[in-house]
């Protein structure tokens, strides 16, 4: 299953790349338009039709990947870092720390996100550094909280004991013992909060906070949505954007599922489940019991 | 008594993170770039007296809170004023008078617009949500009953895609269908002119109106209770408790019905009441989709408006509401597992 999330995520990535190189039109050149541009249907020149402004769809399409993607990552980037720094600290220093960050933790956890950004945003100018602060800024909670529980974990092994009785410090225990075994985790976890991000980036795009001097996904929606484009029965502009994003997100989905499982391997049968499965947990249960 | 003492810091956390959003409510829109004074006052045919007297009249000619402007601690002495004539302090006192300000774009009282919007927003998330809670326990059940099945794994895939749907981007493609192919009514609460009809054809117009967001909404929502369920049946599904009932000879169904469903209610019930956020952002977007005249719409409005003491109002409001739903959902898992004590 991961393997599907990273050849998807692939091809995401060359398309927001060599975007340049496939797009058949310039989304951001001058162009002339007349009245049969607006929303023309697919045809040889425009595979994907245009859309309001008479831009070619599929050009749009392709470049919208670059913000879509770059949103996600640097979000995801700033949720992350504060989320593992909280996490750690909150972990590895425990007593007042952890009950002060963990308490702001549950805080930001029950405000609701969507709102909150739409007020940030709102208030600040909609540029494409401001949404990207904006997303990181909310999206850490959970990955605070993941990492606290694993840094609690890793905390009690024995080599971080050994290293704490001959002296090393903090700051020596956190770099070279908690974090290299946290990390895998953290990694696991940005995937989904990059997945996130670009779902956020998308909504407020969509409801016309995005940054108007660049195309996303989410803005191209917004574009095609409030300029009459399902009166005008414009479905390739609505429904290629909305494409995008599905595929991106369900790759990094995929993935995510994919190392989650790697390094929290669930049960894969159960008592009620019949089938060969069963036999060989019950048999592997037995071996295992008189080695 | 241990009992008491854990509901009792439950109830002070939350109102402690009720004061924190009402404090963040205040300075975000007093510190951020974009004050309400120039906002608020942007019309530039104004004269600079009709200026001021909008901003007496919304009272932003007062100083945000002391020495807030000038932290300079050399001048302190001149910029303190009477603490009681500060925006914070008349900020709360309104908020504890049940006063959120007024619009500025409509000039209407916000609690107003917010107590309007707030019954047709609940309407649309209860259809929804009880939809999709119904559905997604009974199909997360069957599906982790049938577990590495086709059934399971046509589950899981909905739930996955589900999830990775932008609910806007779903709203568009059903209304785009919906209109076009089943002829459904798309925009609004009532037809042009339907507001007037009483009783029965009313309640039909309505319902008509409501079928394509509370599908949009039912649809997002039901892939992640599904996926819930799914794990926490699995989860019970390995406990001693279903081979006993099962050694017993229970029937399956008995055991769903009585040992799996019972205990998986526990989870379902927080993971409800933690997803509140997530329903309010889903309404957000299925309501401008679909002009449905909710909150969610009227955030919508504001922002394209600026229309701050709006958005102020509406946000502390639903901050507020899942804070509680929140607290609500702990002291109720606490009630269902009373093993539940720990912080």
């Amino acid at each position: 299953m991961s393997w599907a999330g990273i050849v998807m995520l692939l091809i995401a990535l060359i398309l927001a790349v060599f975007a340049p190189q496939i797009a058949p039109y310039d989304p951001y050149a001058d162009i002339k338009v007349n009245i049969m541009d607006i929303y023309a249907p697919p045809s040889a020149q425009h595979l994907l039709g245009t859309d309001d402004a008479g831009r070619d769809v599929l050009s749009n399409f392709i470049y919208g990947a670059r913000v879509s993607l770059i949103v996600g990552f640097f979000a995801a980037f700033i949720s992350v870092i504060i989320g593992g720094l909280i996490g750690i600290s909150a972990g590895f220093f425990g007593g007042k720390v952890e009950l002060i960050l963990m308490r702001f933790t549950d805080i930001m956890l029950v405000i609701p996100a969507l709102p909150l950004a739409v007020v940030l945003v709102a208030l600040t100018s909609p540029s494409l550094g401001n949404i990207i602060f904006v997303i990181g800024i909310l999206g850490w909670t959970t990955t605070a909280r993941l990492v606290r529980s694993q840094t609690l974990s890793v905390k009690e092994r024995k080599f971080v004991l050994r290293a704490k009785a001959i002296g090393s410090g903090n700051a020596h225990i956190i770099r070279r013992h908690i974090f290299p075994l946290v990390l895998p985790l953290m990694v696991a976890n940005s995937v989904l909060v990059i997945s996130l991000a670009i779902l956020e980036e998308s909504t407020l795009s969509f409801l016309g906070l995005g940054d108007p001097t660049m195309i996303s996904w989410g803005q191209m929606l917004n574009f095609a949505f409030t300029r009459g484009g399902v009166s005008s029965g414009a479905w390739w502009a609505l429904v290629m954007p909305g494409l995008g994003i599905v595929w991106v997100v369900l790759g990094l989905t995929f993935l995510g599922h994919g190392l989650e499982q790697i390094f929290n391997p669930r049960l894969e049968a159960h008592h009620l489940s019949v089938g060969k499965n069963m036999v060989t947990r019950a048999k592997e249960g037995a071996g295992n019991a008189q080695p | 008594m241990k009992r008491y003492k854990y509901l009792l810091s439950k109830v002070l956390w939350a109102s402690l993170s009720i004061i924190f959003v009402m404090i963040l409510n205040f300075f975000l829109f007093r510190v951020l770039p974009g004050d309400p004074a120039r906002a608020g006052v942007k019309d530039p045919r104004l004269t600079a007296e009709a200026q001021n007297a909008i901003r007496i009249r919304f009272g932003l000619d007062k100083p945000v809170i002391n020495c807030f402007e000038s932290i300079n601690p050399l001048k302190l002495g001149s910029c303190l004023v009477n603490p009681l004539d500060t925006q914070f302090f008349i900020y709360v006192r309104n908020l504890l008078q049940g006063d959120l300000g007024t619009s500025y774009h409509t000039n209407r009282p916000v609690k107003d617009m917010i107590g309007e919007g707030l019954v047709n927003t609940i309407i649309l998330i209860g259809f929804g949500q009880m939809i999709s809670i119904f559905l997604g326990m009974a199909l997360g059940l069957i599906a982790a009953w049938k577990v590495n099945t086709a059934i399971d794994f046509a589950t899981l895939g909905f739930c996955l895609v589900a999830w990775s749907l932008p609910t806007f981007w779903l709203g568009i493609v059903l209304l785009f269908t919906g209109s076009t192919w089943l002829g459904l009514p798309v925009v609004g609460k009532f037809t042009p002119g339907g507001g007037l009809a009483t009783g029965l054809p009313m309640f039909l117009d309505v319902g008509k109106h409501l079928i394509l967001p509370t599908l949009t909404f039912s649809l997002i929502m039901l892939g992640e209770y599904m996926l819930i369920m799914r794990s926490t049946s699995l989860e019970i599904f390995s406990e001693d408790y279903i081979l006993t009932a099962k050694a017993k000879g229970l029937k399956t169904f008995n055991i769903l019905k009585d040992h799996v469903l019972r205990n998986a209610m526990l989870p379902m019930v927080t993971i409800i009441a933690l997803n509140l956020g997530f329903t309010v952002a889903g309404a957000i977007q299925i309501e401008s989709v679909f002009s449905w005249p909710g909150l969610g719409l009227s955030i919508f409005e504001a922002v394209g408006r600026r229309d701050y003491p709006m958005l102020q109002g509406s946000f502390l409001m639903i901050a507020i509401t899942v804070i509680f739903a929140n607290l609500l959902a702990e002291l109720m898992y606490s009630y269902l597992d009373p093993r539940v004590q720990a912080i």
